[in-house]
């Protein structure tokens, strides 16, 4: 297998960063499209397997998405070239309005791009959603883990850490009695 | 030395704060006022300005608050701050993740927890989307996004630049 470059885990990343609107998750579909779907560098269940061990790391979702690829793929130097990538963008354009104290959000412009640009954000991340949903919800069974996250969520406001942690446990004493475990993704 | 006490801080910020984004605020508000490094106004500018830009909120005010203190070394004090546990911790965690990933009841725990992250990008994508499309305006823009990503198949890049457009054109009519 050819070794991937630390350059090109650069611009892919700085590609990302400038383009990560609204928060960390924001970033999932543009990995999902460069790194799953084009490069295949990336499993879809690598990917969350990713997601979830994120969910119990201190820091920002964005950055420990691109050190834990970046180290997944290429170890400790693949880690500085996705975070610095993703950060130069950001880095980059507060430095110009800390500098030129641009007013950004009293711009009528700005806020209507904005508007478009948010709308659109939500939708992209529901797609990337959908589509590793397809893998990863293989069964009756595995749906069920799909909704009790949703429901424990958003009904129950339990944190995201604690139903991650008791979806591996029923995974633990579901799948492992029998040999359906290498049969299920059939 | 102020370089040291910026990189302090922010490392701490990076070790202290889960979930990441508005999870971390209040603790960013707690030192940046406790510093005397931002007013409050500042402080929510940032945040307003980071719904604008792209990049992390934590980022975003860690590049203000550095550049503003000790410009480009006060940047680098804070993003390499703000970074830093996340890289021993991702370390240390993606080489045990990687050792043990072999175990079947790691593979069998995995197989609970890969439909619970769906469960989970559903619930953000719930969650936003109460947030960032509301109005008809909203609405159609989602729409014809999702059709373009969907349908025509287009990169997730060009959708955003299309919507943003869109976004001007509607709010200027």
């Amino acid at each position: 297998m050819q070794k991937i470059r630390l350059r090109d885990l650069f611009l892919i990343f700085l590609r990302i960063g400038g383009f990560t609107f609204g928060g960390g998750y924001a970033m999932l579909p543009l990995i999902e499209k460069e790194l799953v779907e084009e490069r295949k560098w990336l499993s879809g269940q690598d990917f969350l397997d990713i997601i979830a061990v994120i969910q119990g790391i201190p820091g920002i979702i964005a950055i420990n998405s691109s050190l834990f690829i970046g180290y997944k793929l290429r170890g400790i130097l693949g880690a500085l070239s996705c975070v610095l990538g993703i950060s130069l963008p950001p880095i980059f354009i507060i430095t110009l309005i800390a500098e030129f104290l641009l007013n950004l959000q009293h711009n009528a412009l700005i806020v209507s791009l904005f508007t478009g640009i948010r709308a659109c954000v939500v939708v992209i991340i529901f797609w990337a959603g959908y589509r590793m949903g397809k893998k990863a919800i293989i069964s009756y069974k595995s749906l069920f883990y799909t909704v009790g996250m949703v429901i424990g969520m958003m009904v129950f406001k339990l944190h995201p850490i604690i139903l991650i942690g008791l979806a591996g446990i029923i995974g633990i004493f579901t799948n492992t009695e029998s040999e359906e475990l290498n049969h299920d993704h059939n | 030395m102020i370089i040291i006490e910026l990189f302090i801080t922010f490392f701490k910020i990076g070790f202290f704060t889960f979930g990441g984004g508005y999870a971390m605020l209040p603790l960013i508000q707690e030192e940046m006022l406790a510093h005397e490094w931002l007013t409050i106004e500042q402080f929510l500018d940032i945040v307003a300005v980071s719904q604008m830009t792209p990049g992390a909120i934590a980022i975003n005010n860690a590049t203000f608050v550095g550049y503003k203190i000790a410009g480009i070394w006060g940047i680098l004090a804070t993003t390499f701050g703000v970074i830093s546990p996340s890289l021993i911790i991702i370390a240390i965690v993606a080489t045990l993740m990687h050792k043990f990933s072999d175990h079947p009841y790691v593979e069998a725990a995995w197989q609970g927890i890969r439909p619970a992250v769906v469960g989970l990008i559903m619930v953000a994508v719930i969650s936003l989307g109460r947030e960032a499309i509301n109005g008809i305006n909203g609405v159609i823009i989602g729409a014809i996004a999702l059709f373009l990503i969907a349908k025509v198949k287009l990169h997730p890049i060009l959708v955003i630049i299309i919507s943003g457009a869109l976004g001007v054109v509607v709010g200027l009519v």
